[in-house]
């Protein structure tokens, strides 16, 4: 009777914990899961996409940022920026460290935005280009795929380990084999708090940085680097991981067999046989807080509100929009739509506000909320 | 015959160098002179309700507080070392100060001038002002390259934002609406390319970079102006040619002093001469725009005078030329109205505010010019309080700040700026075009570190004040002897500033103390020893880093006369780049990924670049 007692108050506790947190997150918008018909009401978006054919830079698009009234698109032919209805794109000849922008991090302080592309690092102020390579700086690698602002320090994920830069004394210290848990270097992601920052390393599972104590932690697959999920819930759904993101205490991460959430004590991975997914090949994730999160796929972009999920994507024959809900229970429903993403195959997620903006492999999408 | 001449030339040459060594050894064994402070009054502020004067003294820590009619001196408040830069608070009940070598600000209450915080504020602070909101205080910081953000209420650091090299100087538009910032060595370019500068432009609400105004051609921008209706902004640069010899000095291709005017009166901005045909006005610094916008001000740090601009002939002058003017020297003639003589390096300026005076703080003689404005004459003189007798050391100062050059083109200081350097590669010699590219160094505790010249060929400071430079400066003429003794005198005593990467205490990160074992290590990571003369130690031993002898270390160029290099100093080698003799190094990491393929300049291929990077941090302390 105690304990059941205890049980209640901790979960009061809890969710005046959660609700509080929510309040304190105004530029979040919660899309509220009720029902319609039987089925739960997943947010419905109008897709725009841009193409060459309306000024972006390239149609493959690694990463998206959002920025207040800006938009930027990393892609593999320069960084798009879409303001005011134009866009404007920076190239090698601007300072660009290369043409290929894998990743985009804001500097919410100071309003410089920081790209990731296979040829290093670069810093966006104001329209000056500032780039960071292997040979003019201490960043041990070119090919950036994940990075990350936290205070006045940038993390970085690359092909060659993990690093940070404090912009304050301009000092680099890297992360690899020989001062961390990390097994194999090839780091695709980077989530970075003040207390904790996560990298998602590819065969090497999800490295944890406590930056309080110091002390590096390695999640892993408990089932070992083979493809069978024998331990399910038990910890890391696999090695090969893709994508972290760190978010009210709370990690999410992407691997190409599941993805994964971790709440500081349990595990909770997803399959595509047990959850919503439409796909297990996973490129991205972006939480919204501990319970809801964005899958971006090779087969579509997937909501989960922590119970429900919902695709979006053009069908995988037809090439028709199309968009599923499954419950609970696992009753998948098609909801009559008129667009969907640029493509499936997507690569990057942010929002603002209710609205969307998706990285695809053929094109942006602005997907704008449908109250 | 021709060989009579040579014997004569030979032995004037030997006589030269035996009294120039004369005069190294008679400086070297001058003790270090225990100097009276002078005031070096810098820059200037107009108390809010106009009756008091200001006086930020560089030279003795102190704002000095005067009343305006008679010039008394009615408060005197210690502030921080070597401040640079002023302002008052938004509702003039504070007064902030930056001191660049404390790495704080002061503040300072108007009311009872009493000290009633000092809040740390970045790396070497040069200029301050607060938002019109009074909640958030920028300050420009000159060696973090940035302009830190602070809480204005508690210090509290809010943010950094990316600035040019060398921020220095800020400007808040009448309105409130933009703050400027200048910096005054150049932004990062490719190597043997025109410099770059910017005008930082703050959106100062929400502490935010909103553009960056490019200055191409420009190394150097001091301060800026703005007019009343936020129509018309100025600002004071240096416009070196660097990339071409600098044999060229006769024919004006030196430095150019220049404005860059811009806002909605030019639309668009471009980039002004003050210089004459034969006649130059160095290191532009100060400027002002009266309130009706009629004149503009200028004072010249190293001509000892202020130019008066007619704004309205500048702006018909500009709009009647579309195309680039700043090399044409006949052009001033169209808008500049009279030159102003005043007192040794006149920096900072202030109108009055009904515009009938004009202020100027002349840094080098400690007085300040008070001009009338309608007849452009000097009023009077306002004396500082300090030492009436004008040291050698200080000759030596003012002489490095006086463009002593043909024509009065340059000085010293314009490519060692405020006693540091410029951040350029120059070429020096007369010896063809692109031959022997070097790049400043930067001029502190030079003690201990001779030879000088990048090849080493120059055994003191005497010989590279004297003979060397005066070749730059005039071709045959000489500085006199007290003068040339004096110059040696100051700056053999320039000091050494703190070194922002090394923890007060003298501990090391252990970052830094992994990097001092790399550099101080004697075998490699196969355990194979390192030749003595691959020893990162062995060439920069000694407390200052160097063994004052001459290495190929494999970086010469086919340009260069030959690959024996001066090794040099590591002081605050952190500041300097780009590296290398003649500044093709980016950066310290460029020196050893690019330019060490064979390990010539010491063993660093077996590195790791987690390795390299621990021993960079560690120069970074030296």
């Amino acid at each position: 009777m105690k304990k059941t007692i205890c049980m209640g108050i901790l979960l009061i506790a809890g969710a005046v914990g959660l609700a509080a947190q929510s309040s304190a997150r105004p530029t979040r918008k919660i899309h509220a899961a009720t029902q319609l018909n039987g089925v739960p009401a997943m947010p419905r978006f109008r897709f725009e996409n841009f193409t060459t054919a309306n000024g972006l830079p390239d149609n493959h698009v690694f990463s998206v940022l959002v920025d207040g009234d800006r938009v930027w698109a990393g892609t593999e032919n320069g960084l798009g920026v879409y303001e005011g209805g134009t866009w404007k794109t920076y190239t090698t000849a601007d300072g660009l460290a290369h043409r290929a922008v894998l990743s985009l991090a804001l500097d919410k302080r100071t309003g410089d935005v920081w790209a990731g592309t296979m040829g290093g690092l670069s810093r966006i102020s104001a329209g000056r280009i500032d780039s960071f390579t292997q040979l003019n700086s201490g960043l041990s690698n070119d090919v950036v795929y994940g990075v990350a602002v936290e205070g006045e320090n940038v993390w970085v994920a690359m092909a060659a380990g993990a690093c940070r830069l404090n912009t304050r004394m301009g000092e680099w210290s890297l992360y690899n084999e020989r001062n961390t848990p990390m097994t194999e270097i090839w780091a695709y992601g980077v989530s970075a708090a003040a207390d904790k920052v996560y990298f998602a390393v590819w065969g090497s599972g999800l490295l944890e940085l406590n930056q309080v104590t110091g002390v590096w932690d390695k999640y892993d697959d408990p089932d070992g680097e083979n493809e069978m999920v024998l331990l399910k819930d038990q910890g890391l759904i696999h090695e090969i991981t893709t994508s972290v993101s760190y978010v009210d205490g709370a990690v999410w991460v992407a691997t190409y067999f599941g993805d994964s959430h971790y709440d500081g004590r349990h595990w909770h991975n997803f399959l595509t046989k047990d959850s919503g997914l439409p796909s297990n090949f996973t490129n991205t994730v972006k939480g919204i807080d501990r319970k809801r999160a964005w899958f971006g796929t090779d087969k579509g972009l997937a909501y989960f509100d922590g119970t429900n999920w919902a695709v979006y994507r053009p069908n995988l024959d037809t090439g028709k929009p199309e968009m599923s809900v499954r419950d609970a229970a696992g009753k998948v429903t098609e909801i009559s739509v008129d667009t969907a993403p640029a493509h499936n195959y997507v690569l990057g997620i942010d929002f603002r506000g209710h609205d969307l903006w998706v990285a695809t492999a053929k094109g942006l999408s602005h997907g704008i909320y449908q109250p | 015959m021709r060989r009579i001449a040579l014997a004569i030339c030979a032995g004037a040459l030997i006589l030269g160098v035996i009294w120039h060594a004369g005069l190294a050894k008679a400086a070297a064994q001058t003790a270090a002179p225990v100097e009276e402070r002078y005031a070096s009054p810098l820059e200037l502020l107009l108390s809010p309700d106009g009756t008091r004067l200001y006086v930020l003294c560089q030279g003795a820590d102190e704002v000095r507080v005067l009343h305006l009619a008679t010039g008394a001196v009615l408060q005197t408040i210690p502030v921080g070392h070597v401040p640079r830069g002023f302002s008052f608070s938004a509702d003039g009940e504070r007064l902030f100060v930056a001191n660049s070598w404390d790495d704080t600000v002061t503040v300072i209450d108007t009311k009872t001038g009493r000290v009633k915080a000092t809040w740390a504020a970045g790396f070497e602070p040069s200029s301050v002002i607060e938002d019109r909101a009074g909640k958030l205080l920028y300050v420009a910081d000159r060696i973090g390259n940035n302009i830190t953000v602070l809480d204005a209420a508690t210090g509290e650091q809010k943010t950094t934002l990316a600035a040019g090299r060398g921020a220095s100087y800020l400007t808040m538009a009448a309105d409130g609406s933009r703050l400027y910032a200048t910096h005054v060595y150049p932004n990062p370019t490719t190597h043997r390319t025109p410099p770059k500068s910017e005008i930082t432009v703050i959106d100062p609400a929400r502490a935010r970079v909103v553009d960056r105004m490019a200055l191409p051609d420009i190394a150097g921008v001091f301060h800026l102006a703005l007019s009343r209706d936020g129509r018309l902004g100025v600002a004071a640069e240096l416009h070196p040619k660097n990339l071409v010899p600098m044999a060229q000095v006769e024919h004006g291709w030196m430095f150019g002093d220049t404005l860059t005017v811009f806002g909605a009166d030019v639309g668009g901005s471009v980039e002004v001469p003050l210089d004459e045909l034969d006649r130059y006005y160095a290191y532009p610094f100060g400027v002002a725009i009266t309130q009706d916008k009629s004149r503009i001000y200028v004072t010249h740090g190293g001509s000892e005078c202020v130019t008066v601009i007619d704004t309205k002939k500048l702006l018909a002058y500009i709009h009647a030329h579309p195309e680039p003017f700043a090399e044409d020297l006949s052009a001033s003639a169209h808008y500049v109205v009279a030159r102003i003589a005043v007192g040794k390096n006149p920096r900072g300026l202030l109108l009055s505010r009904d515009g009938a005076r004009l202020y100027v703080a002349n840094r080098l003689d400690d007085t300040i010019s008070v001009i009338a404005t309608r007849s452009s004459q000097v009023m009077h003189t306002i004396r500082l309080a300090g030492p009436e007798k004008v040291s050698a050391l200080r000759r030596g100062e003012q002489t490095f700040y006086h463009a002593y050059a043909f024509q009065g083109q340059f000085g010293c200081s314009n490519c060692h700026i405020d006693s540091t350097f410029d951040g350029l590669q120059w070429d020096l010699e007369p010896d063809g075009f692109g031959k022997d590219i070097v790049d400043n160094r930067l001029l502190e505790d030079l003690r201990g570190t001779e030879p000088f010249k990048w090849n080493g060929g120059n055994p003191s400071i005497a010989v590279e004040c004297g003979p060397r430079t005066e070749k730059y400066f005039w071709r045959s003429q000489t500085f006199d002897d007290r003068t040339l003794s004096d110059l040696v005198l100051y700056i053999r005593h320039l000091p050494l500033r703190p070194n922002r990467w090394r923890a007060a205490n003298g501990e090391l990160t252990p970052a830094q103390e992994r990097g001092r074992t790399i550099f101080n290590r004697a075998t490699d990571r196969l355990g194979q020893p390192i030749a003595e003369r691959n020893r990162c130690a062995y060439c920069h031993s000694g407390p200052k880093g160097t063994n004052q002898k001459s290495f190929d270390v494999g970086t010469g160029k086919v340009t260069d006369n030959s690959g024996m290099l001066d090794t040099p100093q590591l002081m605050n080698v952190a500041l300097t780049a780009p590296y290398l003799h003649d500044g093709s190094a980016r950066s310290l990491e460029e020196i050893w990924t690019v330019y060490n393929p064979h390990d010539q300049h010491g063993r660093t291929n077996d590195l790791t670049k987690d390795e390299l990077n621990d021993l960079i941090e560690y120069l970074r302390t030296r």
